[in-house]
């Protein structure tokens, strides 16, 4: 009798919440209270088989139209665009293609008739206003400080030190910093 | 008819001490976890102490039914007196509730499964594991792991995150059986250099935040395989570190990592991805 009790208390329960069973239309009541007493479920979505062939090529041809999550533009600007790594290399490509640049026009320049010899650059930068002056000297200052500082830091990441998560945060803005105020003061005062 | 007969067993066998639990069950349904929530905020309204704090939520939506159309970004508002305190509580909130059709993925709701993973506000976490902020003007931008292909909503397909896991061959690798016929056993100190390494549950947090990885994820190995990598590296009962370290040995699988260490930013788990490579190339170097 106890389980005779347990299972009305569950029937109950049941009744007092809203239920599909009560609002179905009376046809379904009736066949669901014929067959009640053998706990049957009627599904109303129709599955199909499909063979492993066919559901490969149902996958191939969704896989064909699937887009690229966001990436550059949505992640923390911060660590995408202000990081050590990115500015390393921005930096290093300057002075590369930079040497590259002068390296090709200083050979031509016999040729052309330029004067790229370090007496007359010398002579011409000397020439112009302590701001202009100062503006190019840094555009060729901090580049090449930061390079400087943040290889430092690459080497000692090579023997595994500096992985810290505080670390690698304060050290990429003391970079900046260092590099910053370097960069002016080789620009402007020496 | 069951109603009847249990009416009329309560009359033969039921003592008045069983007729109140019958009302009881009666009057009190089984509750979900939604109703009790509005239960309690029915009751806060009622006495009027806290203000609804509505916070917006921005999330990434695709439908692979509607392929042609572009993804776009759709704007869930939530008041967070009503919700639970994590970001996977509000997405759970947002399908029960407001929008049934919104796909992720979810399991443990507890940080070991890995499954939840997302960028959330610009970077790659677990939504079980992050918070949602306070201050209620600031939108919350929810993108699925970003530069994946996308299969549905915040659910990228990690296949080839897997296959790369199939090649690092993540097992014990053993010629020699071990001296006594029963397990491998190893020091105390060299179980200590796998801590910080099995943690790993590989939720792709840390991969798909690397750039590198981006843009090269045909062949780069990324920052969660080569974490894995120097698992089996490090550990003392493995007899085939050189055909791994071989393995490891050319311009793409390793040592496309250049240190940007977004992956030690983002883990999670408080892992370091970076650490773990720069140990795999100090190895492969000296």
């Amino acid at each position: 009798m106890i389980a005779q009790r347990v299972g009305t208390t569950a029937l109950r329960r049941v009744a007092a919440k809203p239920n599909a069973f009560f609002t179905a239309d009376v046809a379904r009541m009736g066949f669901l209270a014929g067959s009640l007493h053998k706990a049957t479920q009627t599904r109303l979505v129709a599955t199909q088989k499909l063979t492993p062939a066919d559901a490969h090529d149902i996958l191939n041809k969704q896989r064909l139209q699937r887009p690229v999550s966001p990436h550059l533009d949505v992640y923390d600007k911060q660590q995408t665009w202000f990081s050590g790594s990115v500015w390393h290399r921005f930096t290093g490509m300057g002075f590369s293609g930079g040497l590259y640049v002068f390296a090709t026009a200083y050979l031509a320049a016999p040729l052309l008739g330029w004067h790229l010899e370090s007496a007359s650059i010398a002579a011409a930068v000397g020439a112009l206003p302590l701001a202009v002056k100062g503006g190019l000297k840094f555009i060729v200052a901090w580049p090449f400080v930061y390079h400087c500082v943040n290889g430092v830091r690459h080497l000692c990441f090579d023997m595994a030190v500096g992985f810290k998560r505080k670390t690698i945060v304060q050290m990429s803005w003391y970079i900046w910093g260092a590099s910053l105020v370097s960069g002016l003061y080789l620009a402007f005062f020496l | 008819m069951a109603a009847l007969r249990s009416s009329s067993a309560a009359r033969l066998f039921g003592s008045a001490a069983s007729r109140p639990a019958f009302r009881l069950a009666v009057a009190a349904p089984v509750r979900g976890f939604a109703q009790l929530a509005d239960a309690a905020q029915e009751s806060q309204t009622a006495s009027g102490d806290q203000k609804a704090r509505i916070k917006t939520f921005q999330v990434y939506r695709w439908n692979p039914d509607t392929p042609t159309e572009k993804p776009t970004m759709q704007s869930y508002s939530l008041d967070l007196n009503k919700t639970g305190p994590m970001v996977l509580d509000a997405l759970i909130r947002i399908k029960n509730e407001l929008d049934p059709t919104l796909t992720f993925r979810r399991s443990c709701r507890e940080g070991i499964c890995g499954s939840c993973a997302m960028n959330i506000n610009g970077t790659n976490t677990l939504a079980c594991l992050c918070r949602i902020p306070t201050e209620v003007n600031a939108e919350m931008k929810i993108y699925p792991l970003p530069h994946t292909y996308v299969v549905k909503d915040l659910v990228p397909d990690l296949t080839q995150f897997y296959k790369q896991y199939k090649s690092i061959k993540p097992y014990l690798q053993r010629d020699t059986p071990s001296p006594d016929g029963k397990e491998y056993r190893q020091s105390k100190a060299d179980r200590r250099k796998l801590d910080g390494l099995y943690e790993c549950i590989l939720c792709a947090c840390c991969s798909t935040s690397c750039p590198s990885y981006w843009w090269n994820s045909e062949e780069y190995l990324g920052p969660a395989m080569l974490l894995q990598s120097y698992r089996w590296l490090a550990d003392s009962r493995d007899e085939r570190t050189a055909e791994r370290k071989d393995a490891l040995n050319n311009s793409m699988s390793l040592y496309r990592c250049h240190t940007i260490l977004n992956c030690t930013r983002t883990c999670p788990k408080g892992l370091n991805p970076g650490l773990a490579i720069a140990q795999i190339k100090k190895e492969m170097a000296f």
